[in-house]
């Protein structure tokens, strides 16, 4: 791409933000009632984490990879796709996503958790799971519209990260695609001019940044 | 180059003609330089707002816009590989509404001169088109393959008219270079009341080398109109019949000689109609442009 400093972010943005929330509609309308199985999903991961048995990080691993690789399918390659070309390499990312959880959580078994989780994860993760659809009507959009975990990426992504802060040394490799994806659709709804935009990244920059203290604090305890 | 003065403004003015459409408003229309084949000043351009996906109901919407388009006089349609799903809402707005008086205009948009023609024919069934009336290189992207291969593809009959891109004033030099040294029949580049550096040479060498011009972005993809919407209209636009902002601002900009057709794109039927009602007597003259300009720089 020549003269690529002349580009701003909105060249970049192929659809309206209009188009963007009827997908979500769309995907709501797909799949009813497959919502009430996911947020199911969510709760029961969140008992999973808050009475901790020595299987309890595998079966959430197993969730989780799951509806990463649903998102992947349902979202991103059978809607977004038709919109925006770069969404068949976010699908590739989310399908990577639940590979690792299956090697690291489900094979390696190294997603575990020490009651009583950490509460910020867990606050993380509930608010992935029962706020942020919440986002869609508040913003005065239809609630139909709503970003549901397990079906939508990004309270996917948000919810991942809560269990990755709840979790006891959460493998550093696990945040990765969670936290660039918050990154991403912060930057595609904030060229959307769209109210929530700052939600996911700053969560995603408060998680990077408890887990790296979090860690730092373990390093000395360790001296 | 031909020199942009008010003697040549009347004389292309005068070149401008009223196309008589049968169920249709009449609209201004300009010749394309390389034929003399009559094209309504205004079209319609598919960036971000036919790319709708497979949303039923926004296909459906963007049908009427194109029914509303065709039945308002309006002609030309321009897309590109890079806009998303707008090629096959395109086709299948043209086949629901039996449209047999579209200009296709597309673009091929890919760094592999190799793949063009696979990308052209994807293209044009998308559009269900017999063939493209006109190819353009996409934002200048491997034009040193692309160009010669549509030039072959007009040589044999598979294609009306060959023609370049740019936007946002990107590549002027290249683009110029380029004119000057191939025989295109169209470029297409943004120019609009606060981007007017295509005056200075892009516009004139068109003239001068006889090629067809298509503006893109005439409201700065809305911009334009979100900054000055809530500023009062001026009284002089009704001298040039102009209702709306809307319709100041292409009316300034066909209004340009060198200008064949503006392609504004919208999602909504009553701004389809709005925007080809910009295309009918009177355009501002020289010194109604003049009057624009400084009222809008001021805002």
């Amino acid at each position: 791409m020549s003269e690529w400093w002349t580009y701003s972010l909105t060249n970049f943005l192929l659809f309206s933000p209009r188009t963007y929330y009827r997908l979500f509609e769309l995907t709501n309308a797909d799949i009813w009632p497959l919502q009430l199985v996911t947020l199911a999903l969510g709760l029961t991961i969140a008992f999973f984490m808050m009475r901790s048995q020595a299987w309890s990080g595998r079966a959430i691993a197993a969730i989780l990879a799951a509806l990463w690789l649903f998102v992947a399918w349902t979202y991103f390659l059978e809607r977004y796709d038709t919109i925006n070309w770069a969404a068949r390499y976010f699908a590739i990312a989310f399908v990577l996503q639940a590979a690792l959880l299956v090697w690291t959580g489900v094979i390696r078994n190294r997603l575990g958790f020490d009651p009583p989780p950490r509460w910020i994860g867990l606050a993380l993760f509930l608010y992935a799971l029962a706020i942020h659809p919440l986002i869609a009507p508040l913003a005065g959009r239809p609630i139909t519209q709503a970003e549901i975990f397990g079906l939508a990426p990004d309270p996917t992504a948000l919810a991942t990260l809560g269990i990755l802060l709840a979790a006891a040394r959460p493998p550093p490799h696990l945040f990765a695609i969670p936290v660039l994806w918050c990154l991403i659709t912060g930057l595609t709804l904030w060229t959307m001019e769209s109210p929530e935009a700052p939600v996911a990244p700053l969560f995603a920059l408060l998680t990077v940044a408890v887990a790296i203290s979090e860690a730092l604090a373990a390093r000395r305890k360790m001296r | 180059m031909v020199p942009f003065t008010r003697r040549t403004f009347l004389g292309s003015l005068a070149a401008s003609a009223i196309a008589p459409a049968a169920a249709a408003p009449a609209v201004l229309t300009r010749p394309i330089p390389s034929t003399g084949e009559a094209m309504p000043l205004v079209g319609l351009g598919s960036w971000i707002t036919f790319n709708v996906g497979n949303d039923p109901v926004a296909r459906a919407s963007c049908t009427d816009v194109m029914r509303a388009f065709f039945a308002a006089g309006g002609r030309m349609i321009d897309s590109s590989p890079m806009y998303g799903s707008s090629q096959p809402v395109i086709g299948e707005g043209l086949k629901k509404i039996g449209a047999t008086n579209v200009f296709s205009a597309d673009k091929v948009w890919i760094s592999s001169g190799t793949r063009g023609p696979a990308q052209i024919e994807a293209s044009r069934a998308y559009w269900g088109v017999p063939k493209f009336d006109l190819l353009q290189v996409h934002n200048l992207l491997a034009w040193e393959e692309h160009l010669p291969a549509l030039f072959a593809m007009k040589a044999a009959g598979r294609l009306r008219y060959v023609g370049i891109t740019t936007s946002e004033g990107r590549r002027h030099g290249d683009f110029e270079k380029i004119m000057r040294a191939h025989p295109l029949d169209f470029v297409q580049l943004s120019y609009n009341i606060l981007d007017r550096e295509a005056e200075q040479r892009i516009l004139p060498l068109a003239r001068e080398r006889r090629i067809a011009v298509i503006i893109n972005r005439p409201f700065r993809e809305g911009d334009l109109i979100k900054r000055i919407a809530r500023k009062p209209l001026p009284l002089f636009a009704a001298e040039i019949g102009a209702t709306s902002w809307a319709q100041l601002i292409l009316k300034f900009i066909i209004s340009h000689p060198a200008v064949t057709c503006v392609i504004p794109a919208t999602t909504r039927v009553d701004h389809v109609r709005e925007n080809v009602g910009a295309a009918r007597d009177p355009l501002p003259d020289m010194a109604m442009r003049a009057r624009i300009v400084q009222y809008v720089e001021k805002l």
